[in-house]
């Protein structure tokens, strides 16, 4: 176990190292350097355009400029915003990270939770009305771009009728003296939004695996054999199939990661939740590189991790995944 | 080839998802087709001062902020954004296929080294690429906004094409093949292709709802289809201060995603099905 866990983590090592590799190569590929983007035709002369790319080490060759970025980035150190100058981009991503988290943490509580729910119920009675409609439901919304459902919620629940905040983590209006209730409270009722159209549009894929894996086990003989000796239906549903069914979903719970960190991109840009995505939805009309670049390895980092926690989860469950 | 993939689009269609999503895709592209010689302008502007009105008997789905009409926009945006995402699954698709097809008929370390470089590549979700390509640009072509999607969009049919012919690599038929002399590119065009067209099928089938509704998030942060070439995206994009005051503005571009993708998604649904009907 042990040597198949340190050869499973080298590996993840050696993917991020590939994927930083990438990053930097597609930044440096794409037409022009990123000092032109920003000087555009201010009217700065070739000296002082000169003196810019040494400034910030673009006068190297390639291979020297990935050192560096190399050194700096296993330092924690990548780089000033340009956006927030001089604030530094790693304690840029530091301060916008628990928002991100927190906003992320949720949705994947209620898609594990409500989405794996009705995915058991589904699977039950499949075929019947119940299972044909909650599925075309789950498609509806995994069709909907979340910066529409997002934009169509804050109009109607919360501009319209008032029923939500429009944005933002807390009320401003909210006393320096209010208690930790009052702003948990708070806290909760700005968090229903955004929480609400990132797992409307993401919860038909745990929904859909969760149906597709129980469906899968129900036709196993030991199902069978325990209904043949007569245990309750409930016992044989949560205790012999769908406890089998656990290990594609901490598969899924891998794969999930990308979607969630790009869906975040839009609801936070929707919601301003001082977030990672609001970070890098900003970060594009700043033409803020060393922001992008850093959030992208940020969320490589993580669903890399994901992948990888996955796979050590999946061989916790079930000895035959991890080969000796 | 034909034979097989003949009889999946059969099955599909026996498929309540299969019929509903083709209904769907068929109303939008009739939509798309006969109705442009009975629209306005997309770009003409009657009546500026009077801006976004509602949808009414000469605009049935209502004018925007510059009192263009929303339908005659819709369509001509649809029409763009399709051909952008059937054009983008088309590039990675076919650069998939060919990656995927050289690795696993290669195999050892050419194999192993694409492989590991796809699997870094999948690390870094799609989104993040794209937002890191597109900045550089400040008014990207449409071509160029094709091209980008195709080449990021091909790392997980790599994988599945290299999946399937490892599978096949092993069935009797295809090492009769190559027992009786047969070329490489032979067996691959014959045997190997043929075999594994439905899982590709079914993953470019997805991969158009997916590109739809990556265009259009793009559009709507302002790095894909630029204004004023209409996009759903991008229409969304230009009615969001109006939510409140106007919000069919909004409603109908969305409407159209949702519509559109949910089509696709359907037929993608009823493919995998007929794929795999156990799963059903």
């Amino acid at each position: 176990m042990t040597r198949w866990l340190v050869g499973r983590t080298a590996q993840a090592a050696a993917t991020f190292a590939v994927a930083i590799l990438l990053l930097f190569v597609l930044m440096r590929i794409a037409p022009g350097d990123p000092l032109s983007r920003l000087v555009g035709d201010r009217g700065f002369s070739a000296e002082e355009i000169a003196a810019l790319k040494a400034r910030f080490g673009l006068d190297q060759p390639l291979t020297a400029q990935f050192r560096t970025f190399l050194a700096g980035a296993f330092r924690g150190d990548l780089g000033v915003s340009i956006e927030h100058y001089p604030e530094r981009v790693t304690g840029l991503l530091a301060s916008r990270l628990p928002a991100t988290l927190l906003l992320g943490g949720t949705v994947l509580l209620l898609n594990f939770t409500l989405g794996v729910w009705l995915g058991v119920r589904q699977a039950v009675r499949r075929g019947s009305r119940f299972d044909r409609w909650t599925t075309r439901l789950a498609l509806a919304g995994y069709a909907t771009p979340s910066f529409w459902l997002g934009l169509v919620l804050v109009a109607f629940l919360s501009l319209r009728w008032r029923l939500f905040p429009a944005g933002q983590m807390s009320d401003p209006l909210l006393t320096a003296d209010a208690g930790a209730l009052e702003r948990a409270l708070d806290l909760l009722h700005h968090l229903v939004l955004p929480a609400a159209t990132l797992s409307l549009t993401s919860i038909a894929l745990t929904m859909r695996h969760q149906r597709a894996a129980l469906l899968a086990v129900f036709r196993q003989d030991y199902v069978t054999a325990a209904r043949a000796r007569g245990l309750p239906e409930r016992r044989v549903l949560w205790n012999h199939a769908w406890r089998n069914t656990l290990m594609p979903m901490i598969t899924l719970l891998g794969l999930w990661l990308p979607i969630l960190v790009s869906g975040s991109v839009f609801v936070e840009a929707v919601f301003n939740w001082p977030g990672l995505g609001s970070l890098a939805a900003s970060a594009i009309a700043a033409r803020d590189y060393p922001v992008l670049l850093g959030t992208a390895m940020l969320v490589s980092g993580a669903v890399i991790l994901g992948g990888l926690l996955a796979d050590i989860g999946y061989a916790l469950v079930d000895p035959r995944a991890r080969p000796a | 080839m034909i034979g097989s993939l003949a009889d999946l689009l059969r099955r599909a269609w026996r498929h309540p998802s299969g019929r509903w999503g083709t209904l769907v895709l068929l109303l939008l592209a009739l939509a798309s087709l006969l109705l442009p010689p009975f629209l306005a302008d997309p770009a003409a502007m009657p009546d500026v001062v009077a801006g976004a009105t509602p949808p009414s008997a000469a605009h049935p789905f209502g004018t925007d902020p510059l009192n263009r009409d929303i339908l005659a926009r819709l369509v001509t945006g649809g029409r763009i954004s399709l051909a952008i995402a059937g054009l983008a699954v088309l590039v990675s698709l076919t650069i998939g296929t060919l990656v995927g097809l050289a690795a696993g008929y290669a195999g050892g370390w050419i194999d192993a080294l694409v492989m590991r470089l796809v699997d870094a590549a999948l690390a870094v979700p799609r989104l993040f690429v794209l937002l890191l390509l597109l900045v550089v640009w400040e008014r990207i072509p449409l071509g160029a906004l094709i091209l980008v999607l195709g080449t990021t969009g091909w790392f997980a049919t790599s994988r599945l094409v290299r999946g399937e012919v490892l599978r096949l690599r092993r069935e009797p038929f295809v090492e009769a093949s190559a027992a009786l002399g047969a070329r490489p590119w032979r067996t691959i065009a014959r045997h190997l292709l043929p075999n594994a067209a439905g899982p590709v099928l079914v993953a470019a089938t997805l991969g158009v709802g997916d590109v739809i509704l990556l265009e259009a998030g793009l559009s709507f942060l302002g790095l894909g289809v630029q204004l004023p070439t209409p996009s759903w995206g991008g229409m969304v994009l230009e009615a969001r201060p109006l939510l409140v005051s106007a919000p069919w503005t909004a409603l109908f571009p969305g409407g159209a995603i949702v519509a559109t993708v949910l089509g696709v998604n359907l037929v993608g649904d009823a493919l995998q099905a007929a794929l795999d009907p156990r799963s059903a």
